[in-house]
């Protein structure tokens, strides 16, 4: 692991406040994560990937804006380890640089229909960008 | 009795069913919402980031001003209830010092540190008003309709903060759909995901998931879904209106005789 990447694992593990070193690999939070079909790497990956320094595929990876906020991994998990908090921080760490802004305000009019509510917007902008 | 009431962006434009009769439902039972003034959206989605501040600064301004008039603060809607309710946590744990920043930025006469109590309707009916008394004023019993309640994600979880009742077999809404004569109708998918704003990144995926709970619904018997978020009742209605979604205001101002058609 480099200097960078360990920069990088330290602030993750910081603004997300999970330890990694909990998760027991049982793979509870995957099997019940309602993304599980969408995402390339599932919840108890970005655990372990984020132990070892592995990040960047996590980064590159479409996997962090399959997260839906519905909180059920960090429920059910038995270690109290909450992996969606650490989706979340992989993602912000991406979409705070510049530019990186996952939805456009320009993509919007294509997407909303007449009875779409606000809340489907704010939601999607507080998750996908900066 | 009087207490304050944040309504959120969407209760104000696409789901003014879920405010127009929250409001006239507690006058009923002898409960005022007063309004916050100046509210400002809660975001729709809790941030769990500790350095992100003023994503949850809507939040904490709401949850000052219930703190000065010594009010409990009320939210309706799913997502705000969650989003504020969370902050809320946020702001008593003060992880990572997140709470020192947040006062920091606000410059209050007197730092917040989380004294506010953090209702939902649901919460303020049977814990404040009392299923009971709601009985009681029923004036149009339900008589005969089967009704799912679907919870979804945002009023149950994450269990260790919303409190709210047990996240794996709840019954908040059945019990309320019982005080109002109807039938409730226990479902699988109840406390699962409808796909949630990734009816903006994916449509089809966030219609595939509601698709779930609509046929989970209506396999149990369920001529009628009940739900308090705005977004869980859009998605679910993306998948043709077999089952009809209303708002539990909506089922409740029909019994108590205050719907207007």
């Amino acid at each position: 692991m480099d200097r960078t990447n360990e920069n990088l694992r330290k602030e993750i593990i910081r603004e997300s406040g999970v330890n990694p070193l909990k998760c027991m690999r049982c793979g509870k939070c995957s099997g019940t994560c309602p993304s599980y079909g969408e995402m390339e790497y599932h919840p108890h990956q970005f655990v372990y990937m984020v132990e070892t320094g592995d990040i960047e595929p996590l980064m590159k990876s479409k996997s962090i804006y399959k997260c839906l906020s519905c909180f059920a991994c960090i429920d059910r998990c038995p270690r109290g380890v909450e992996p969606a908090k650490i989706v979340e921080a992989v993602r912000l760490e991406v979409v705070r640089q510049q530019g990186a802004n996952h939805l456009k305000a320009e993509d919007i009019p294509s997407i909303i229909d007449e009875d779409m509510p606000q809340q489907a917007l704010v939601s999607a902008f507080r998750k996908y960008s900066k | 009795m009087k207490v304050s009431y944040f309504p959120g962006c969407t209760l104000k434009t696409k789901a003014k069913k879920l405010d127009v009769y929250a409001r006239k439902c507690a006058e009923v039972l002898g409960v005022t919402l007063e309004e916050i003034e100046n509210w400002q959206c809660c975001g729709g989605v809790f941030t769990t980031a500790s350095n992100e501040i003023a994503t949850k600064l809507s939040s904490a301004r709401a949850l000052v001003e219930a703190k000065e008039k010594g009010q409990p603060l009320v939210s309706v809607c799913s997502a705000c209830h969650n989003v504020i309710k969370q902050t809320n946590q946020a702001i008593k744990e003060n992880r990572d010092s997140f709470t020192d920043r947040m006062n920091n930025y606000m410059a209050l006469e007197e730092p917040y540190n989380g004294e506010t109590q953090v209702l939902h309707y649901l919460e303020l009916l049977r814990d404040v008003v009392g299923y009971d008394k709601i009985k009681e004023k029923v004036v149009n019993p339900l008589t005969g309709k089967k009704i799912g309640a679907y919870y979804g994600c945002l009023l149950l979880r994450p269990n260790s903060v919303m409190q709210m009742d047990d996240p794996e077999n709840p019954s908040i809404i059945e019990d309320l759909i019982r005080a109002l004569g109807a039938e409730p109708v226990v479902f699988p998918y109840r406390n699962e995901c409808c796909g949630g704003y990734t009816i903006i990144e994916d449509k089809d995926v966030a219609i595939e998931k509601s698709g779930k709970v609509c046929k989970s619904a209506k396999s149990h018997g369920a001529e009628m879904i009940v739900t308090a978020c705005p977004l869980c009742k859009y998605n679910l209605d993306k998948n043709g209106k077999e089952v009809p979604v209303v708002y539990i205001t909506e089922l409740l101002a029909e019994a108590l005789g205050v719907k207007e058609d």
